[in-house]
């Protein structure tokens, strides 16, 4: 015990004298955890916010029964059905504003509530009676306590002026929900003796069939995984694992190298201490308690700053995942166990991925081989061939599985295999490049200029493959985004061509609506229009009803369409299907597709293909007035209005005034433009975040190995300053040598960036969204980031420059004389 | 009519089904926390008069009550089987009922069938109010969810029959039709029942005297059976004791046509308190002195990570009795919320015949 | 008390009783691609407590060879060395590790310190690690080797005689059986390797370990109590 501690002080004094090595190390285990770690956070939480929601849901893990005809429907039949034997627990749902703060109100019924759909309120144990008896208790996720600024047994009320029970807070809700007992919420939303669906509990028993006890009443809507918030944001956190990963890796190249140099410097000294009597099972044992007490110093470094990234990219998390799937996520961080371990387990084990080399070389280290300095290099040296090997397999096998492969997994794997493959194969592109300029050479300093540049290489190349990953992935994300903004923009346009959406509550008011708004010479144009739910192929899918208006005509953003596709549209035997939903199920212009209806099956004929960008459901547009039709008891209530330039606010005020329609009934088109561009920018904004992060773990990596490799050159550049070069042309030389490397490596990025975007625009993308955007290059975007790069290499050599630059004459000697 | 302090156990299942829900804590302390409950409840007083039908039906005033079968059974091939059906009703709060879902009463059913090698259980709760649960006196209909009991059409009021009893759950199902030549009996002192030294007692009548025919289905396999049954009717308000554990309750049908209700509440300390009553051919219920009667385990089983005494020797001085019960099948265990063990038995030694055993609190 | 066997294996009959390190029939052969080159051929050396032998030989004699295996660095071929009784030639390497640290001090050519260490933690190092640390012993060492105002530096800001010096400190902080010198003086100038030589010299009569340097210094050997010469893998 004691001789380790020994041993182990002696391995740590390395690092006190060589600060510069430990913080290399350091950083590169700091940024592979944070980043890794921040993105797990985001991950987590979100995945919890899930789980919440899915438990007040009840959701769609749990098969309902729900209206047929109408939103809500008589408890009898709840009544009826369990006296039938189905184990059903009914559910009560509506809005309310509390403080103006729109809030989704759920009545359960604790007593049936089938275990399966989540574990409901705490309506587990004792809870159960202050639950169901008067006055009740109003459940809530802490987050909505503190925003309605309420204490627990505060009673509120609602802005209609019902009063609510007094609040409890339960850390499983989803934010903005409500829940209370069934009847409370049936007399707070008016619902009387009404329920708004009904929770099926798993059975095995056989039941009466549900049209003998209900007749066609309800309708039976399984469990399905399909509509799940947890498998609609799969890809979009799969996302962002992917880029968490990609960091990483980045940060472990750091380590990797930050590590093998500082074995390499201390093999002296490990064959000291066998000499001095340390067995090599205590020198290996010890060796690994090092390193793991470095993985685990830099891992909790690494969580905390990791918390910090996750906090802050929270926000825009959350809003994406609120505005691309409705996905609830809390704005508070709430870390589990299970993180630190996970990071702390991933540090550890990073490390010693990044170490097995160095260690198995000091494990197999012979006592006696004369210290030979940059054995270490030499062999990478050795490896570039293997690497080039390496690289060209990688290649190939991007190559079979982007044309085997058929899911967003595989095409994060072509990914994977494109950027490994390229950062192995530069450092044989790099030395290829330099060795055709040192053939194509005379001058002897220009020769020597070439070749030390090509033996610095290896030293160098992991920065380097690092710095190629960060800009290649910039570029590739930055091109997608770029893309997207540019394609989403006027795709806008056209989804949104009517200048304001109104959504009456019930058909009347939307009769009587319609009739003030004739009178209006601002209003152009009046255009009805109908969503519903169906399902194809077992997935929901809405269907929308579009007038047959110029608005629509001119700018519905069709992507393939057959001749007289709109005329076709109007005489309702046709349908136009969004990209995503083609692509599901693989249909063309000029397939048919059959709709079930309410009045039964309505076969199609698909005229066109439209971009319905960032919606995770499928969706088909058909004529407004077949739609009406075929959906007879589905309430007209939706109205697009053309309105005359500038006249559109005031109109709106009228509205507003006129019929009291809050803003999720009444809204602007620009507004709603505006809101999406906002959900898609922060959707975004988390990609470009990490982006960052990567580049600057690049440039990291770049400066330490500059510093490490600027302390070992010096031998070489001893002798060159004895011949009488000054130390001002030397560190000339140097920074022309190291900007050349570094340019050549970002030139290489580029290509290699845009084949990324293309596999994430056309691969990852399709399959983790359905929708194809088209590419673009913004040759203004990959300058910027060259130059970027630039600025990091110049910025890393800086001080490595400023150094040999000051070097007294005193100590180039003595290295010269020392090492020679 | 001795003291009777049977209502415990009922008592012990309706308020655990309440107050653990989805828990199994200790008896004891659910008993404590059923103390504080029990006012505002009306009170079980000697010298009620029972008027039935009326009284077949609830009594929300009282907090707990309870409409309970056993019977024992045996199918055409002779092999035997049992069947229980409860329906439990417990008042969360005091005062009159309340509409809808405001009603304070929660209603718990239990279904069960065993056979020598089989045990199937099957739980289910609702609220009072809306019509999920619930009890009518007359025409006389229990019922919660597909379960139910029902009089046929002229029931005798007296004789609670002829009755209609089903249930299905997942793995099995069934239906039986109930006759009975005698009357109820009523336990007790003309049907109040003291259970304890404080004064703790409950309404309480049997109908011990059912014959039983209909079909059981387990697993897909259907019988025709007969045989006999057991119902129990009881309420009360009243608290238990801080210190009872648990009990071992028997309802025995003697090959004489007499009857044997007996059971032992297990105390933390000092001995267990044991009664019961005997009930003549004639249908006269008469207490047994306690001082009397012997209940000693035989046997051992260990089901759901529990040790439970499957049998039992019965030693009753007055009445010349030394009998040994066997379980029908000693892994009779529900698994249910509230959970214990209740399962057919049969007996033999100076008397013989079968019965339903029920042991709560291990 | 002094031996110098050649080859023979009777030999063995005349090994002193006090013979600290006892080397007998020693072999080594190294394989190369090409070849197999047989370094020792069958030596026999035998130093006492408190005896210090030269070893002398040409360059690639296999005088490192023949100390390496003595010091259970590198594994023989056959023969048998005993330090203190014990043979190391059948030990693990965990137990020549275990020899190395409590009864070996070894002292190199290229000072071998650790160079992220300071002096006296230098000094210090195979004591600690032995578990025999005395400081009465290493407070005399340091006053017997002229290090007393350099305990804070650190390695590469002292010259090779003080370095070698710092060596020979740790090598005898142990307080070893035997001190084996792998030609410490050979990157020093005549008059530090006079010098340190002496010193070690005085060290060893005062531990009465043995003592048993490899030098090619015929003035150095002479300071020592005797010499065996290494010649084409045998004493000469």
């Amino acid at each position: 015990m004691k001789q380790g501690y020994w041993i182990l002080a002696v391995l740590l004094s390395h690092w006190r004298r060589h600060p510069l090595q430990l913080m290399t190390l350091m950083v590169g285990l700091i940024s592979a955890t944070a980043l890794w770690s921040g993105v797990e956070a985001l991950n987590q939480q979100a995945r919890a916010s899930y789980d919440r929601a899915a438990a007040v849901f009840g959701g769609s893990r749990t098969a309902m029964l729900v209206g047929q005809r109408s939103s809500s429907f008589s408890q009898q039949l709840f009544v009826d059905l369990r006296r039938a034997g189905w184990r059903v627990s009914p559910v009560v749902e509506g809005r309310v504003r509390v403080q103006g703060r729109p809030l989704r109100l759920l009545g359960i019924e604790p007593v049936t509530f089938p275990a399966q759909a989540g574990s409901i309120p705490a309506v587990g144990a004792p809870d159960l009676k202050s639950f169901i008896t008067p006055p009740g208790e109003a459940l809530v996720a802490p987050e909505t306590l503190t925003a309605l600024a309420g204490t627990e047994g505060a009673a509120l009320r609602t802005d209609d002026g019902e009063s609510l029970p007094p609040l409890k807070v339960h850390a499983r809700l989803a934010p903005d929900v409500v829940v209370v007992d069934i009847g409370l919420a049936q007399s707070i939303l008016h619902l009387q003796g009404r329920l708004s669906r009904l929770l099926v509990g798993n059975t095995r028993s056989r039941l009466p069939p549900l049209e003998t006890v209900a007749g066609d009443m309800l309708r039976y809507v399984e469990a399905d995984a399909g509509t799940d918030l947890e498998h609609l944001t799969d890809s979009f956190h799969l996302n962002l694992s992917a880029f968490g990963l990609l960091s990483f890796l980045v940060g472990l190249f750091i380590v990797y190298s930050a590590i093998g140099l500082a074995f390499e410097q201390r093999m002296p000294m490990f064959r000291t201490l066998r000499a001095c009597g340390v067995s090599s099972r205590q020198l290996n044992g010890v060796l690994l308690i090092e390193l793991l007490v470095l993985a685990i110093a830099g891992g909790l470094i690494g969580l905390a700053c990791g918390y910090l990234i996750a906090a802050g990219l929270l926000p825009d998390v959350a809003a994406s995942l609120q505005g691309l799937y409705g996905a609830q996520v809390s704005g508070a961080l709430a870390l589990r166990p299970e993180w630190w371990g996970a990071g702390l387990a991933m540090s550890a084990i990073g490390t010693l991925a990044a170490s097995a080399t160095s260690l198995l070389k000091v494990i197999r280290l012979p006592v006696l081989a004369a210290a030979q300095p940059y054995a270490w290099r030499q062999s990478q040296r050795r490896w570039l061939g293997w690497q080039g090997v390496t690289a060209a397999a990688m290649l190939l096998a991007a190559i079979i599985v982007l044309t085997l492969g058929d899911s967003l997994i595989s095409g994060f794997a072509v990914l994977a295999l494109l950027l490994l493959g390229a950062a192995l194969a530069l450092p044989v592109l790099l030395a290829l490049v330099l060795r055709i300029g040192e053939r194509s050479s005379r001058r002897p300093l220009v020769v020597w200029f070439w070749a030390d540049s090509r033996q610095q290489l290896p030293a160098l190349s992991l920065a380097l493959m690092a710095l190629l990953l960060a800009l290649a992935v910039n570029v590739g994300v930055g091109t997608m985004v770029e893309s997207f903004s540019k394609t989403f923009t006027a795709w806008l346009d056209g989804r949104l061509a009517a200048d304001v959406y109104v959504n009456a509550m019930s058909e009347a008011e939307a009769r009587d609506i319609e009739a003030s708004l004739r009178a209006r010479q601002e209003v152009t144009a009046i255009l009805p229009s109908g969503r519903a739910e169906i399902e194809i192929g077992g997935r929901p899918v809405e269907i929308l009803g579009l007038a047959d208006h110029a608005t629509y005509r001119d700018r519905w953003p069709l992507l393939e369409s057959r001749p007289n596709a709109w005329g076709d549209l109007k005489s309702g035997e046709a349908a136009f299907v969004s990209e995503q939903l083609a692509r599901r199920l693989k249909r063309r212009p000029g397939d048919r597709l059959d709709v079930g209806t309410p009045t039964g099956d309505w076969s199609l004929r698909i005229a066109a293909i439209y971009a319905d960008y960032g919606n995770p459901k499928g969706q088909i547009a058909v004529n407004i007035d077949a739609f009406t039709t075929r959906f007879p008891d589905l309430p007209r209530t939706r109205l697009g209005l053309r309105v005359s330039p500038g006249k559109i606010a005031p109109l709106i005020d009228d509205m507003r005034k006129a019929f009291h329609l809050d803003e999720s009934r009444l809204s602007n088109q620009s507004t709603l433009k505006m809101e999406s561009k906002v959900i898609f920018n922060r959707t975004f904004a988390v990609t470009a975040a990490l982006n960052t992060f990567t580049l600057g773990v690049a440039g990291v990596a770049l400066l330490t190995s500059l510093l490490t490799l600027s302390h070992s050159r010096l031998p070489q550049l001893a002798p060159l300053w004895a011949l009488g070069v000054t130390r001002r042309q030397l560190a000339g030389i140097e920074f022309l040598k190291t900007i050349f490397i570094a340019f050549i490596t970002a030139m290489l990025a580029l290509p290699l960036g845009l084949l990324v975007a293309w596999c994430l625009i056309a691969v990852v993308n399709v399959r983790a969204f359905g929708w194809r955007l088209p590419f673009h290059v913004f040759p203004l975007h990959l300058a910027e980031l060259v130059v970027v790069a630039m600025l990091a290499s110049l910025l890393a050599m800086l001080i490595p420059l400023l150094r040999l630059m000051r070097m007294p004459p005193a100590a180039l000697i003595r290295i010269f004389s020392n090492e020679r | 009519m001795s003291a009777s302090p049977k209502i415990s156990r009922r008592a012990f299942a309706t308020g655990l089904a309440f107050f653990g829900f989805g828990r199994s804590a200790s008896l004891a302390q659910n008993f404590a926390g059923l103390g504080g409950d029990a006012s505002g409840f009306a009170s079980v007083m000697p010298g009620k008069s029972f008027e039935f039908p009326r009284d077949h039906g609830p009594h929300p005033d009282y907090r707990v009550e309870w409409w309970y079968l056993t019977a024992n059974l045996r199918d055409s091939t002779g092999n035997a089987l049992g069947v229980q059906w409860t329906l439990f009703r417990q008042a969360i709060q005091p005062g009159p009922q309340r509409e809808g879902w405001a009603n304070q009463h929660v209603w718990m059913g239990h279904a069960a069938v065993t056979r020598a090698d089989t045990h199937r259980y099957g739980e289910t709760f609702a609220r009072g109010g809306v019509g999920q649960s619930g009890v009518d006196a007359h025409p006389f209909h229990a019922w919660i969810d597909s379960w139910q009991m029902r009089g046929l059409d002229r029931m005798s009021a007296m004789n609670v029959a002829p009755l209609e009893v089903n249930a299905s759950h997942e793995e099995f199902s069934y239906a039986l039709r109930l006759e009975a030549d005698k009357a109820l009996v009523l336990q007790g002192e003309a049907g109040y029942s003291v259970k304890s030294e404080r004064g703790q007692a409950s309404y309480y009548y049997s109908q011990p005297h059912f014959t039983a025919a209909g079909i059981v289905t387990i697993d897909g396999r259907s019988a025709n059976v007969t045989g006999q049954a057991w119902m129990d009717r009881e309420w009360s308000s009243q608290p238990l004791a801080p210190d009872q554990t648990g009990w071992d309750w028997f309802s025995l049908h003697l090959e004489t046509g007499e009857k044997l209700m007996l059971y032992r509440l297990r105390r933390t300390r000092g001995e267990p308190y044991l009664t019961g009553n005997w009930i003549g051919s004639d249908g006269q219920s008469v207490a047994l002195s306690p001082k009397t009667a012997e209940m000693i385990p035989t046997a051992t089983t260990d089901v759901a990570g529990r040790r439970l005494p499957t049998g039992w020797r019965i030693i009753i001085q007055d009445r010349g009795m030394t009998i040994d019960t066997v379980p029908l099948n000693p892994e009779s265990w529900m698994g249910t919320r509230v959970s214990y063990w209740e399962g057919p038995v049969s007996f033999t030694g100076t008397h013989r015949g079968v019965g339903y055993l029920e042991m709560t609190g291990y | 008390m002094v031996d110098i066997s050649s080859t023979t294996d009777e030999a063995a009959m005349h090994i002193p009783q006090a013979a600290m390190l006892a080397i007998q029939s020693l072999t080594k052969t190294y394989c190369s691609a090409q070849e197999q080159i047989a370094v020792l051929r069958g030596v026999c050396v035998h130093v006492s407590a408190g005896e210090s032998v030269a070893l002398t030989g040409e360059s690639g004699s296999g005088k490192s060879t023949l100390l390496h295996l003595i010091a259970g660095l590198d594994e023989a071929d056959g023969g048998s060395i005993r330090i203190d009784d014990t043979e190391v030639i059948a030990l693990a390497d965990r137990d020549r590790a275990a020899i190395r640290r409590d009864r070996i001090g070894l002292v190199f050519q290229q000072f071998n310190l650790i160079p992220s260490l300071t002096v006296a933690d230098n000094l210090a190092f195979q004591s600690r690690i032995a578990g025999r640390h005395d400081s009465h012993w290493q407070n005399e060492l340091v006053d017997r080797l002229g290090l007393g105002n350099l305990l804070k530096r650190y390695p590469e800001q002292l010259s090779g005689g003080q370095q070698q010096r710092v060596a020979i400190g740790r090598a005898l902080a142990v307080r070893p059986s035997l001190l084996l010198a792998d030609e410490p003086t050979g990157n020093l100038d005549e008059a530090t390797a006079d010098d340190v030589t002496d010193i070690a010299l005085d060290l060893v009569k005062r531990t009465g370990c043995a003592f048993l340097m490899a030098t090619h210094s015929t003035r150095l050997a002479a300071k020592l109590d005797r010499k065996v010469r290494l010649s084409a893998g045998r004493i000469a």
